[in-house]
């Protein structure tokens, strides 16, 4: 007797769960040959929403962790991408690669998760500073991290694209709402399994499956979002991003395709802000200023 | 056992003299008596020239709970979709029953004051909003709050009776009662002894919270289970109609303090011992859950219930608060959200 093929549900990853989307809409993922290959969630402006709460929830623990806890984590998911690299190989070619480029493309984003897991504790350290003022003042500049973020991820690279948006964005300690390609959304959701997997607390990270031309406004409008990383390349989406994101004066990035494989801290950088603090020079010894 | 038989008076004040609380003064009361052993039957006096007398039934026989009855009924209120015109007029039903709470060892005159000016103000730069129903903080806090609120028609709750425990002797939490009314509150919530109740000892509750009752005067008493540590569903239909009985003119979830808070079939629970109570006697209680309701959406689902259970009738502040200090700025969050169609952030309300 043949066996029936147990085939994966593709949901949505909110907050540590893998729910469906609330709207209950999904659309068609076909491969080369038109068949079928999973039904994808469609994820609404409800969805998202949820997200930003889980997002904006976890912030705070987050961020608070230390640089080099943080690197542990970013380390621990790149151990666990690289454990499933066999299941990225097989949907990166489903979803159209050649063996060879898919094989590339798992590396590719093991690499560059370790490479930010470095990062994590030394990037405060680069981009600090302390400033020489007129006054009797100890004067420093620190990154810190912006808060939450909604990244519109990039549509042509299905693995590496999600890997590169999200990386350099919690790294810096800030949280996030991942939108993943639409046409090839398939590691995003496998990729959702990795992070569950990696001791990455639950709303770090969440990702959604769905349309940019539903979605780019809510993720451009919404109060309690404090940046957006938009790696795509439609003019008609940056300009009404642009001016959504005055609302709250928003952070808003774009970035191209081609931006994607490399890694760089000034990346990091994009989603921190600088706090500058003025400290009052003390006497530390009799007669002699402290510092 | 032979058993006298004597009239106990108690005084449900007119509904009016909610909004008027002059008129409350005026009505005090005529004789009391407190003895578990001699009290089975009571009176209840609406006002000068209407009564009505009752047994006090024994509680317990008070109905059992269908467990997954209640749940699979709360879950059917969940279900109810709200649209846009009703959802913003539940919404701004929601903030007037509010019952905005500070219940903290840090309080101060200052945060008490603050958090007056917060319920005056809830959000002005929407126009026509309500202000919440009440107030509700400690005793030594109420004198701050009354003079903040003075000009408005915002009630001072304040906690009493050992809150939240509700450990230490019967003088003592009269005298805590008594210095809250004389302070100025307009209402006090009581805890009741969850160690004696669930001991069994019925009648030591009931007669704590009577003569709590007469202590308060014309404030109106909120009796507080603290449904959280009676653990089962038969155990809050029988105190809700011990204090029912007893002279509550609210029944009360919880403190706020543990968790489990306020819970739907909890509430659901009590709504329908408030229900059968009205059958019985035809005199309304109000209605507060509290802790634990954070956000709209399930502000709006204990309205659903509410209306679904109750009916009309209690659809006011004065017959259901909610008792929340987070809910009311998640409730202007939808509203703001509801006008301009922007999902909203904290960092733009008041703190609370």
């Amino acid at each position: 007797m043949t066996r029936l093929d147990i085939l994966k549900t593709y949901k949505i990853y909110i907050g540590g769960q893998f729910p469906r989307t609330e709207s209950g809409r999904y659309y068609p993922l076909t491969g080369r040959n038109k068949e079928l290959l999973a039904n994808v969630c469609l994820s609404s402006r409800k969805d998202f929403r949820n997200a930003i709460v889980a997002a904006r929830t976890a912030f705070a623990g987050w961020s608070s962790r230390s640089g080099f806890n943080r690197g542990q984590i970013l380390y621990r998911i790149a151990e666990m991408l690289e454990g499933r690299k066999e299941q990225f190989i097989a949907e990166l070619m489903i979803q159209g690669s050649t063996p060879k480029a898919a094989s590339e493309e798992v590396s590719c984003s093991v690499d560059l998760l370790v490479y930010y897991a470095g990062w994590c504790d030394k990037y405060q350290a680069l981009f600090s500073s302390v400033n020489p003022v007129a006054s009797s003042h100890f004067n420093f500049s620190v990154p810190e991290a912006m808060g939450v973020v909604s990244i519109i991820s990039s549509e042509e690279s299905s693995l590496l694209g999600l890997v590169s948006s999200i990386a350099p964005v919690i790294t810096g300690g800030n949280t996030c709402v991942v939108l993943a390609s639409e046409s090839k959304p398939l590691c995003s959701v496998t990729f959702a399994e990795v992070l569950n997997s990696s001791d990455v607390p639950g709303g770090v990270v969440n990702i959604l499956t769905g349309k940019s031309s539903e979605l780019h406004q809510h993720f451009a409008s919404h109060m309690d979002v404090n940046a957006l990383n938009y790696h795509r390349e439609d003019k008609k989406e940056i300009t009404n991003i642009r001016e959504q994101a005055c609302l709250n004066v928003k952070r808003v990035f774009t970035h191209s395709a081609s931006d994607v494989t490399s890694g760089s801290p000034y990346l990091i950088l994009e989603n921190q802000e600088i706090k500058t603090t003025w400290h009052p020079v003390e006497q530390i010894g009799p007669g002699k200023a402290g510092y | 056992m032979t058993q006298d038989r004597k009239k106990i008076v108690f005084h449900h004040y007119e509904s009016t003299s909610f909004s008027e609380p002059g008129n409350a003064n005026k009505l005090f009361f005529p004789f009391y008596c407190l003895n578990s052993l001699v009290r089975n039957s009571f009176t209840f006096a609406y006002s000068t020239n209407q009564m009505t007398t009752f047994k006090i039934p024994d509680f317990t026989k008070s109905p059992t709970i269908d467990q997954v009855g209640i749940e699979e009924r709360v879950a059917r209120f969940n279900t109810r979709s709200i649209k846009k015109e009703s959802k913003v007029k539940g919404l701004k039903l929601i903030l007037n029953m509010i019952d905005l709470t500070t219940l903290e060892g840090k309080d101060t005159e200052g945060k008490v004051k603050q958090m007056c000016y917060k319920a005056m103000h809830l959000h002005d730069i929407l126009p026509d909003l309500p202000t919440v129903a009440a107030v509700c903080v400690y005793p030594p806090m109420v004198r701050a709050a009354k003079q903040a609120l003075l000009n408005s028609k915002v009630k001072v709750a304040s906690v009493a009776t050992a809150f939240p425990s509700g450990q230490s002797t019967r003088q003592v939490k009269l005298l805590d009662t008594r210095y809250a009314v004389e302070e100025g509150a307009d209402e006090i919530d009581m805890v009741i002894s969850r160690g004696e109740y669930l001991k069994g000892n019925y009648n030591f509750v009931f007669d704590e919270i009577a003569a709590v009752k007469q202590a308060c005067g014309p404030a109106r008493l909120k009796v507080i289970f603290e449904t959280g540590e009676l653990s089962t569903l038969d155990n809050i239909r029988r105190i809700s109609d011990l204090a029912m009985y007893a002279g509550a003119d609210f029944i009360k979830t919880s403190t706020g303090k543990i968790s489990p808070a306020a819970t739907m079939p909890v509430t659901l629970v009590m709504l329908e011992a408030i229900r059968d109570f009205y059958f019985t006697t035809g005199k309304m209680i109000g209605m507060k859950p509290a802790g634990g309701i954070s956000t709209a959406k399930s502000g709006l689902q204990y309205l659903v219930m509410l209306r679904e259970t109750l009916g009309n009738d209690w659809l006011s502040n004065e017959w259901f608060r909610f008792g929340a200090s987070s809910l009311a700025n998640d409730v202007l969050m939808q509203l703001v959200k509801e006008k301009t169609g922007v999902y909203q952030s904290k960092d733009y309300f008041s703190a609370d």
